[in-house]
């Protein structure tokens, strides 16, 4: 160990410094004064930016005996991760201002969060990777649970907290499996020793292999383990959804790389049609039971569940365009995440949660800047050009029809988005040719609309010129 | 003599009355946790295993880990539960219905 293990984790360990320095300087502030507590936490995360910038490395450093590793691959999702905790932060700041809610704790706890997404990012051994998985869960159910008074959070954080934990349960039962098979926890060792000795390859292995499929798809909740992600977007408080959506699915997206491919990457023969069940009914299942949605919240759940089928699908093909395009799909879906619930939180009020479909009701008329930005996120998520929504789906689906029976998957991707732009195209038909029946003015401080206003042009920009993020996220993979 | 699979089938057996506690308890949300400690220590009984049998200290490393962090999963699944209750007066599962759809 020497120097050089210390500057690749500098970015986690400058955050964890500054989680603790916020954490005691929030116990001298005043409940009145709160936002201090904000700027600390921003200012937190524009220094970890700034460290990760400092110390990108040009390859793949493995540090600390095999259990760290930086890469290109960490480093873009981190920064990516840093920024959507910073935009849920400032989304957030006024409606738990009015609310009563305006506490240290949604930030220090998000901030916990973040260093466990970071954690994952970087993790080159299964040991690593389940202890970020833990601090990032650990850190979300009490983020859940964060309005005590309210009856809907604390039953959606109880369920989140039962089903996540049964999903750690397997996750590392299946980690166990592994690490008796291979004797080794690195994921290069793992890829080394199955290499080595393809005779390794047989039950007790799969068996492990199944366990782990479960564990990853109920973090990222794909169906059929889905039944936590509609209510828990639902029942937590709007700030806490928009954290929930954003961020952690980078963290999942890098849990899959990191285990299906770093470690078992030689086995994708096996796992490639057991992800490829759990993607295809994710996206069925997903845009279907969306129809028959009222809330909004529990609608983009569902329409999560049907991105997370997507991303899926591109790392089913098993092929560095499936990765590069499941990366790109995965940011890219994030941006519109995060925007979506945006414009749901700036629709609330002091003791008014705007989370039915009907809020949406003649926002056009309420606020035509606002309803045309709800319109651009709703388009690109539906997957309508020029908006990039429409550009990811395309690289996935030509990405899964380079791979042998892709045609019927990328058929039925294309129905499946013809059917999940119904419910996308609702909210706009609300918006647009129905009359309002809440008058009330939008409220929001000026650097929340700016930085809403520009979450919500990203789609289109990105739409627009998407070429240097594709290549971006090529040579991130290759 | 007592082999590696003896273990792992006493593992298996541990994990698969957790999940099967899980599923069928309907009453008692406390029941339901330590189900959950029931799943992680079946996880360590296997890791344990895996480590005499294979001669890495590795697994039981990892144990410690495990036990670690279950420690910290059920501080805060207690609180979550304390909050609950405070809430609705009751623990009981099937009354954590109002969330559907």
């Amino acid at each position: 160990m020497n120097w050089m293990d210390y500057i690749a984790a500098a970015p986690e360990m400058t955050l964890l410094g500054l989680i603790c320095v916020v954490m005691i300087a929030d116990l001298f502030i005043e409940n009145e004064n709160r936002i201090v507590t904000f700027w600390l936490s921003m200012l937190s995360l524009v220094v970890t930016a700034a460290v990760l910038w400092a110390t990108a490395p040009d390859a793949r450093t493995v540090v600390f005996y095999g259990a760290y590793v930086s890469d290109p691959l960490s480093q873009i999702l981190k920064l990516g991760a840093v920024l959507f905790v910073g935009v849920s932060f400032l989304y957030a700041r006024d409606y738990l201002r009015v609310n009563d809610l305006h506490k240290g704790e949604y930030y220090l706890l998000g901030l916990f969060g973040l260093l466990g997404m970071m954690i994952m990012m970087s993790a080159n051994s299964l040991l690593t990777m389940y202890l970020g998985l833990e601090v990032l869960a650990l850190s979300m159910y009490a983020l859940v649970a964060i309005d005590r008074h309210n009856v809907t959070s604390a039953e959606s954080a109880m369920k989140y907290f039962v089903l996540g934990a049964i999903a750690s349960g397997a996750l590392l039962y299946g980690i166990s499996w592994v690490y008796g098979v291979t004797g080794t926890l690195q994921f290069h060792e793992i890829a080394a020793v199955l290499s080595a000795d393809p005779g390794l390859n047989n039950l007790p292995l799969w068996f492990g292999l199944a366990f782990l499929i479960v564990g990853i798809a109920f973090k990222f909740g794909a169906v059929p383990f889905h039944m936590w992600l509609p209510d828990v977007y639902q029942g937590a408080r709007t700030p806490v959804t928009v954290y929930l959506a954003s961020a952690p699915k980078l963290a999942a997206l890098a849990l899959v790389f990191r285990i299906l491919v770093d470690g078992l990457g030689g086995l994708h023969e096996t796992w490639s049609t057991m992800i490829m069940f759990v993607a295809v009914l994710s996206i069925l299942a997903g845009n279907f039971i969306a129809i028959a949605q009222t809330n909004i919240k529990r609608m983009l759940g569902y329409s999560t569940i049907s991105h997370v089928g997507f991303i899926l699908l591109a790392v089913y093909t098993g092929t560095e365009e499936g990765y590069a395009s499941a990366l790109f799909y995965t940011l890219t879906y994030v941006v519109a995440a995060a925007g979506a619930f945006g414009i749901v939180i700036l629709l609330s009020r002091r003791g008014y949660e705007a989370e039915l479909l009907s809020d949406f009701k003649g926002l056009n008329a309420r606020s035509p800047w606002f309803a045309l930005m709800m319109l651009f996120l709703m388009f690109s998520m539906a997957g309508v050009p020029p908006f990039v929504g429409f550009l990811s789906k395309l690289y996935v689906i030509s990405a899964v029809l380079e791979t042998a029976g892709g045609t019927w998957l990328a058929i039925l991707m294309v129905l499946a988005s013809v059917i999940g732009a119904y419910y996308y195209l609702r909210v706009i038909w609300y918006m647009y040719f129905e009359k309002a029946e809440d008058q009330a003015v939008l409220q929001a401080a000026t650097d929340t609309r700016l930085v809403l206003t520009l979450n919500s042009l990203a789609v289109l920009a990105l739409g627009i010129v998407p070429g240097w993020l594709l290549t971006l996220c090529i040579q991130v993979i290759g | 003599m007592i082999g590696l699979q003896h273990y792992l089938t006493v593992a298996a057996m541990l994990f698969v009355l957790s999940i099967v506690g899980i599923i069928i308890n309907r009453k008692n949300l406390i029941l339901l946790l330590m189900c959950i400690e029931l799943m992680l220590l079946a996880v360590n009984t296997n890791f344990i295993a895996f480590s005499r049998f294979l001669g890495d200290e590795t697994g039981q490393v990892f144990v410690f880990f495990i036990l670690t962090v279950a420690a910290a999963e059920a501080a805060i699944g207690l609180a979550i539960l304390v909050v609950l209750f405070r809430n609705r007066r009751s623990i009981a599962v099937q009354e954590l219905n109002t969330l559907k759809g």
